[in-house]
């Protein structure tokens, strides 16, 4: 039998697709499109303006130039990895999105394991680049699939450490009540909780640093890295598979700067405890996501020891030192 | 034990830092005004120095100023410059009848200009030439300086 819950959850689930892939199609539109004009104003130009008003239909332009690129498969590539890899490297991101409360309100489902389900789906994505390199049939495109391997892992610990440190204060990986617990004024927000680590502050750097690591952005981006590498993993790649991958690392840098905003932002909390909202998210979300750009576009690009060091001589330890100063403070001030 | 210590914690500190300071010039660039014109909508005025093809002067009364006394085409070290005059009746010097330029072999060199000693040809500010035939640069340039007039 069919109950209005069956539908209404159906009614749901369709939403919820359309919805998310609209939201992460747009953004990656729109990103792309604020990722030529903010580099622009940084160097003095204007950037795109030729196509609509102030450049807006630039994304529309690309878009469709992308669809009309012919689509080819190197020699000897394997045929189902390589067409199943821009696939699964944008599905994990659009799954991560499914648990990130946006306000209140606006969530599609509240997991209570919904910090863990964002971090196992976030892991994925490299898989997917590793076998977009290695099905391409291309030595170059294996060399940078592997070394965007070493790199993600490199940086997934300092990332988790710093994650399982702030889950310490929290109690709990559900997101949701992770905003719930910082509302009423920036100084509730995890960035700030002194009282539970002297080291949130850092902890949010080293957040910030691993997410541009985690999404191959620069000074990380071994992936592409345009003028040494052509594309990286995915030299290969042509018309919209290429576009999947590029629609993936926008929506990478959206959870990015989600689960940063939620975990060390408080959410949709106000900073001066006026009307919290869906608004407040997006602010500082965007606000985040801006960084990112802006960081790309401040700093040349690391080399790779420079990179592997980075994270294993300063990240993990400070993260590690983060780890225990925070079990330790809990332990003499909080009795659990 | 100490003093490794003590460097690592000042690198990071000072690379921090460094940081910092490099994302602050990107944001205070930010906010300057572009330098860029949008160039076929907009262009800039050529400085004074700037070296087009060559250009007939003309005098007041709108004729070329050009005497005829072949200095420029003598000058011209890839010999691009084909002139002719002729002496109308009752006048006191030569007038033009044809100045050809080959601007595919002139280097612009200028020598035609500093030979001149009457002031009558100087560097056009022109820039945005662009022909798919060799013929367009066959420049008639008493064609060109009698139709501006």
């Amino acid at each position: 039998m069919i109950s209005s819950d069956m539908i209404m959850e159906l009614v749901r689930l369709v939403l919820y697709v359309i919805g998310f892939l609209t939201f992460a199609a747009l953004n990656a539109a729109y990103l792309s499109l604020m990722e030529r004009k903010i580099p622009s104003w940084f160097q003095l130009r204007p950037g795109p303006v030729e196509v609509g008003p102030w450049g807006l239909l630039q994304p529309v332009a690309d878009g469709i130039k992308l669809l009309s690129k012919q689509i080819l498969t190197p020699q000897g590539a394997d045929l189902i990895l390589f067409k199943l890899a821009p696939v699964m490297v944008v599905v994990p991101g659009i799954l991560c999105l499914v648990t990130i409360p946006f306000s209140n309100m606006i969530v599609a489902r509240n997991f209570n394991l919904g910090l863990l389900m964002v971090f196992s789906f976030g892991a994925f994505g490299v898989f997917a680049v590793l076998l977009a390199g290695w099905a391409s049939n291309n030595k170059y495109s294996s060399i940078a699939a592997a070394r965007v391997v070493a790199q993600n892992i490199a940086y997934e610990v300092p990332m988790l450490l710093v994650v399982i440190s702030l889950v310490f204060v929290t109690r709990t990986f559900n997101l949701h009540t992770i905003v719930d617990q910082q509302m009423g004024g920036f100084w509730h927000w995890n960035v700030l909780n002194l009282k539970a680590s002297l080291m949130m502050p850092v902890a949010f750097l080293i957040y910030f640093i691993c997410m541009l690591a985690e999404t191959n952005r620069a000074p990380f981006d071994m992936v592409e890295a345009e003028s040494e590498l052509i594309a990286g993993a995915f030299t290969e790649y042509s018309g919209m598979g290429f576009g999947l991958f590029f629609i993936a690392e926008y929506v990478n840098i959206i959870i990015g700067c989600c689960v940063g905003t939620i975990l060390f932002l408080g959410g949709w909390d106000c900073p001066f405890g006026l009307f919290p909202g869906l608004h407040w998210f997006l602010i500082k979300m965007y606000a985040l996501c801006f960084s990112v750009i802006w960081v790309r576009w401040s700093f040349p690009r690391t080399q790779f020891y420079g990179l592997l060091n980075l994270s294993w001589k300063i990240l993990i330890p400070f993260a590690l030192a983060n780890l225990v100063l925070t079990a330790f403070m809990l332990k003499l001030f909080h009795h659990a | 034990m100490l003093k490794p210590m003590i460097t690592y914690f000042k690198e990071i500190v000072n690379g921090v830092y460094t940081l910092f300071v490099g994302m602050k010039i990107t944001i205070t660039h930010m906010l300057r005004r572009d330098v860029t014109v949008r160039y076929p909508r907009q262009s800039l005025k050529m400085t004074p120095r700037y070296r087009g093809h060559i250009d007939l002067k003309c005098d007041e009364a709108g004729k070329p100023k050009c005497v005829v006394c072949m200095a420029c085409q003598r000058a011209c070290p890839s010999g691009c410059i084909k002139l002719d005059g002729a002496k109308a009746e009752g006048a006191p010097r030569k007038s033009l009848t044809s100045y050809t330029l080959d601007f595919t072999t002139c280097s612009l060199c200028g020598l035609c200009v500093e030979s001149c000693s009457f002031d009558a040809i100087k560097f056009s500010k022109e820039y945005n030439l662009a022909s798919m035939k060799k013929d367009d640069y066959k420049m008639d340039l008493l064609k060109r300086v009698l139709e501006k007039t």
